[in-house]
Parts: structure tokens; sequence; C-alpha cells
């Protein structure tokens, strides 16, 4: 349990990484460092987007799966771990 | 004769096979030619036979069936929660977290992602993995393609008597639509089976105007609202000017009254700019500029005399046949006449005489196109006789560029909207010419042969991809020019701007140089006490200055004709020094005494 706390609380302090979530398989949003607008926001539409992506690489091919997604936008780079029962997000401001 | 055939068969031999066999052929009937009946039949000649050598085609016909879209809305709200859960209450929401978070899977589910996050965090702290490289090398994008024009479409007029396409207008709001103004600009060549109608088409259909507009007297210019794309307004034969609203139909909304309107074709009518967007100006032949203001077209709201004199007096006024309307410069605008001279004038001056600025000569014929650069409006283009000039307003006394005599009149132009060194030209071999003076000055950089009549009118839709020009059979030819000629170049406003300063300042020494030759002049025949008629003011009847100019015409024959004799003097003198010389010459080796 603490090492998940450590986990997340390290992962919120590398540099330039600007908030993180965790959402459960219905969208729910179980941890978050941003206020409850935003991650809402986030939630809602990254969850339908990881759906998204992952049937899109099912359909390529039935044998792989989504690993990773990334969403790099002028602002900052959204990065999506994909699990089959949670998500995690984290924002970041990548260093030009 | 009778034929008479009989099959006879048992019964109890239906349904058995068929046994065929051979027998030999045998003659039933033989019925012989019987020339008599010829007598019944008359022979035909010629014989009509319709014969067609086509590809076989045949129509159909397919509709698909309709598909039905609706549009919806959705409304989200944050959803996802189980039943028990209510999302407004706090506690429970923060129970069924503490809940969650309490599982193992959440547990090595979070160590797993965890890790993989971290590795692409560093990674991209690390290096800036979307790093364009090589992005300060400039990519060559000039295209090495010949510059083109490809028609697209051409637009008839559906009458049967076919009048000239003198004036056409773009769409304002996306340039699908073009209205054409048909009239007959020779002298009373008007028939009375010739339709007044104009028409509005649609570019992407030929065979059929879009609207038809209906004026008193036929059209001879035709303008689109640029703020208002239902409204035309429309300069007639007759002088009137119409304006027309397209959701009201064929039938001008209202019409300029007779008495007040202009005596001769009103060649140019231009929308301006104003609050209302209601307001528009029509210049004609008959020296007068009037300004209307559509609302009430019962009599103009301004009214200018172009006399050169500045004294309002309508018999020495020039004809005007177009008009220049800057929206950037509202309240100067310009005229080109029938008689070459460009007339600049200023709207708001005080009194009429102030409202003439200045003039600029230089045409020998009546400019029939008059338009600013729109990307360096002191400089304008106008088109008359058989050439193009460009002029810069500072200089009055001559064009800064011009165009070679052409072999043909030219009847209409106008710059490119996007590239300011690009103009087009149209001229009455059915030649559409495409200069652009930074590429080529002595010759158009393309030429094309549109029709095999006179094209009379010309105008470039605003993306600077299309034009559109009118020709004398009343065709409109829609033409797709190749992007090479519509997008902008690099440098090329600077390039631009520095010509057109060049061949300014070239143009004012040489104005500096005249005027200094001229008030040496000047001086010099005031002391031998000439007559001072440099002014020339409109005192002097038109007898006097028939015969002075037949005097100054013979003096420059007779001066031309002597200067030629004495050539001609000069080189028998020359030619006769020679020969002798040359018989001194032989005269001198034949002589055996001579010694050098």
């Amino acid at each position: 349990m603490a090492e998940v706390e450590e986990t997340l609380k390290r992962i919120q302090t590398h540099k330039g990484v600007i908030g993180t979530i965790v959402v459960n398989a219905e969208g729910i949003p179980i941890r978050t460092t941003l206020d409850n607008s935003t991650t809402v926001q986030y939630t809602g539409l990254l969850h339908q987007l990881t759906m998204k992506a992952r049937s899109t690489v099912r359909d390529i091919d039935p044998q792989n799966d989504l690993a990773f997604l990334r969403i790099r936008s002028k602002k900052h780079e959204i990065m999506v771990a994909p699990d089959k029962e949670y998500l995690l997000i984290v924002i970041q401001n990548p260093s030009e | 004769m009778e034929i008479v055939h009989v099959y006879t068969k048992k019964r109890n031999e239906f349904g058995r096979q068929c046994n065929f066999s051979d027998r030999p052929a045998e003659l039933h009937v033989d019925i012989l030619p019987d020339p008599s009946l010829a007598s019944n039949f008359i022979e035909r000649d010629p014989c009509d036979i319709p014969i067609q050598c086509t590809q076989e085609m045949s129509e159909h016909e397919v509709n698909t069936e309709r598909f039905e879209s609706d549009t919806r809305g959705i409304n989200h709200v944050e959803g996802g929660w189980p039943k028990d859960v209510n999302p407004q209450e706090m506690e429970q929401t923060i129970r069924f977290r503490k809940k969650v978070e309490k599982d193992e899977h959440y547990f090595s589910t979070i160590m797993q992602l965890g890790s993989n996050m971290e590795h692409c965090i560093k990674q991209n702290n690390a290096i800036n993995i979307y790093q364009e490289y090589f992005e300060e090398e400039e990519v060559v994008e000039e295209s090495e393609e010949q510059p083109s024009a490809k028609t697209i479409n051409v637009f008839r007029d559906p009458n049967e008597i076919k009048r000239t396409a003198t004036c056409l207008s773009w769409h304002p709001d996306g340039s699908c639509k073009l209205a054409v103004a048909y009239s007959s600009l020779g002298f009373q060549n008007i028939s009375p089976d010739m339709s007044y109608d104009s028409y509005i088409w649609d570019i992407e259909n030929p065979n059929k105007p879009e609207m038809t507009l209906k004026p008193v007297s036929l059209l001879v210019c035709l303008e689109y609202n640029p703020k208002d794309s239902h409204i035309l307004v429309g300069g007639s034969y007759n002088g009137q000017i119409a304006y027309w609203d397209t959701r009201k139909g064929s039938q001008p909304v209202e019409m300029s009254t007779i008495e007040h309107s202009h005596r001769d074709p009103v060649y140019k009518v231009i929308w301006l700019q104003s609050k209302t967007g209601t307001d528009t100006f029509s210049a004609s032949t008959d020296g007068q500029v009037l300004w209307w203001d559509i609302r009430k077209m019962s009599e103009p709201t301004e009214r200018l005399v172009l006399d050169p004199n500045k004294k309002g007096n309508l018999d020495n006024a020039l004809g005007a046949i177009s008009l220049e309307f800057e929206t950037t410069m509202p309240t100067k605008f310009m005229v080109g006449t029938e008689q070459g001279l460009v007339v600049s004038c200023n709207r708001k001056a005080k009194t009429p005489a102030e409202k003439i600025v200045c003039t600029y000569s230089g045409h020998h014929g009546p400019i029939y196109a008059l338009q600013r650069n729109p990307f360096f409006p002191k400089n304008f283009l106008t088109v008359a006789d058989w050439t193009a000039r460009i002029w810069s307003e500072d200089i009055k006394e001559s064009s800064i560029m011009w165009t070679k005599y052409h072999m043909a009149y030219l009847s209409d132009g106008c710059w490119s909207p996007v590239r300011p060194s690009v103009f087009f030209t149209v001229k009455m071999d059915g030649t559409l010419d495409v200069w652009d003076f930074l590429f080529k000055q002595n010759d158009p950089t393309l030429s094309l042969k549109v029709c095999d009549e006179a094209l009379y009118s010309l105008r470039v839709q605003d993306n600077g991809r299309f034009l559109a020009c009118g020709s004398q059979l009343g065709t409109a030819t829609l033409l797709e020019i190749s992007p090479g000629l519509c997008t902008l170049q690099r440098n090329e406003k600077a390039l631009a701007t520095a010509m057109f300063e060049r061949e300014t300042k070239r143009e004012k020494i040489l104005e500096a140089r005249h005027r200094e030759m001229r008030l040496k002049e000047r001086s010099r025949s005031e002391q031998s006490k000439d007559e001072d008629t440099k002014e020339g003011d409109g005192e002097e009847s038109v007898e006097e200055l028939a015969t002075r100019t037949e005097a100054e015409f013979y003096e420059i024959v007779e001066a031309e004709l002597k200067k030629r004799a004495k050539e001609q003097e000069k080189k028998w003198v020359f030619i006769n020094l020679f020969i002798n010389s040359a018989k001194k010459e032989t005269s001198l080796f034949q002589d055996p005494v001579f010694q050098r």
C-alpha cells in the first residue's frame, strides 16, 4: 500500500509532470492530483480514446494489444498506460 | 395454286421418338416474275435514306435511396459510478475510492504501470524525441512548370442574336456565380429582335443561366454589391442605372429617372464603401460622374463634370469610360477618359473645381481599364489603345512602365489579386496575355488564344486562380491559371517594391530634366516674342486651333524634308568626293612619271 503511494508520488515529482490520474475500468477516477473538473474531463475523454486505440490495435492484429498511448500536443504530452482494469494517466510538459 | 399437305399418324404411334430420314429436295412452289406487275410501281429517284454513324448510347438514370440523418446532442454527466454510490456525495465517493485502493489487483497493476510510465517520463526528460532536424535548411519550392491556363467552362449567350459580353462580375462570397452584362457597343447596332437580358451564371452549369436580369435597355456594366451578395447594380445603354435584388426576381427593383441619368451609355458603375452599403457611382461618356444611393434612385446624390479646366462646362467635358475606386482610399477615385487622360479626383473637396486633382496623360486612345495595384495602391494600371501602362501617382507626365505596341487593340486588363507583379490583358484578336514583370518585361509570360472573336472584358476572381473573359459573340470563358501564376513567390513583394521605386525614380529624373529643358525653351521663346500657348486655355476657338496646328504640321514636314534633302546632299558630296579621290588615285597610278 505504501509502495503504491511512493510510486505515485515519485511519478508526480518527476521533472515536468503536471498531473497524475488513476482511472478504473468504469471510468471513475480513483486517484488524482488535479482538480475535479479537469480530472473528470480527462478521464471521460481519455478512457474512450484508450478503448478506441486498443480496439484498433486488436482489429489489425488480434494477437496484439495496446501497450502504451502517448499524445503529444503543442503544450504538453499526455501518456496513458492501459491495463485490463485500470488506467494510469500522466500529463507531462516535456523539456525542449 | 394451292399447296396442301396432309399428315396422318396412328394414335398408338404418338409419343414415339421421331425418326428422321433424308430425302431429296422437292420443289413445292415456283413463282415466276411477272413484268406486268411492274406497272403498279413508280421508280423514285432520289431516295432519301437516313443513316447515322455514331456510337450507340443508351441513357440510364440512377437514384440512390435517401439516407436520412439526424443531429442530436448528448449531455455528459459524470458517470460510471455504481448504482449505490451517489456521485454528488463526497463521503460515498471517498469511501468507494478507498475501497478500490485496498484491492490487491490495484496494487500490482499500479506498480507495473508505474514503472512503464516512469520509463516514458524519463525518456521525455532526456531527449526531445520529436525534434525536427535540418529545419534551417530552406526547402526549394520553386516549381519549374510552365505557366499555363486552361479553359474550364464556356458560357454562351443563349439568344439567337449574339451580343457582346461587356462586363463580368464575380459573386462576392465564394465566387460560384458570375454575372455577365450583355450589350452591343457598336453605334446604332441594336436590332429590334435583340434581347435585352443579362444573365447570372452558376459556374458549374454552362448550359443554362441561373438567373436572368431583364433591364429596360441593354446593360453595359454590372456589379455585385461586395457587402450584400444579393444586390447588383447595372448601368445601361440609355444612361440609366438600375439595381436588382436576386431574391426579388428578374425585374430591376428600382431604376433612376431618365431626366437625371446620364445622356450616354453608362460605361462603369462601382460600389462605394459606406456604412449603409448602398452607395454607388457611375461614369459615362457624356462627361459626368454621378453618385447614387440605391434607396433613392430618383436623382443622383452628387454630380461631377469632368471638365479639365475645372469650370464645370459640360461641352468641354471629357467622356469617361472607366472608373477606379479602392476601398482603402475612400476619398480618392480615378476616372479614365475617352480622350486618353486619367483624371484623379478627390471626392471630399470643398469646391467642384478642387474635385479634379490632377490628370495623367500618355495614352492615345480611350482608357478601357484602370485599376490600382492591390498591393501597391500608389501604382495603377491603365489599358488603352495598343499598350498597357503602369503609372505611379506622383509622376504625372508619363507612365513608369509600359508594354510595347501590340498588333491588336487592348480592350481590358486587371491586376492579379494575389501577386503584385502579375496582371492580365485581353486583346481584340481574342488573346489573353498574362504579364509578370518580375519575370519578363518585354513579352507576356503567357499568351493564350481564347477565341477567334475579339475579347471585350476580363475579370479575375478574388483567389487569383480563376478568370473569366467575355467576347464579342457573348461567350464568357472561364479559365484556370496554373498555380505558379497565382501563388505568391518568395520576395515578390520586396522585388516589386524595388522595381516600382526604381522606375518611379527614373521617371522623376526624366521629368525634372524635361522641366529644365522646357524652362530654357520658354525663356528663349519669351525673348524672341513667340506667343505663349503652352497653357492651352479653351478660349481659343476651334478654327484658330485648326489653322495653328495646320501651320505647325506643315512647318514640321518642311523641316523634316529640308533635313532629309541636306542629308542627301551631304551623301552626294561625300560620294563625289570619294569618286574624285578615287579617280585621282587611279590617275596618279597610271602616270609613270609620278613618283611617291
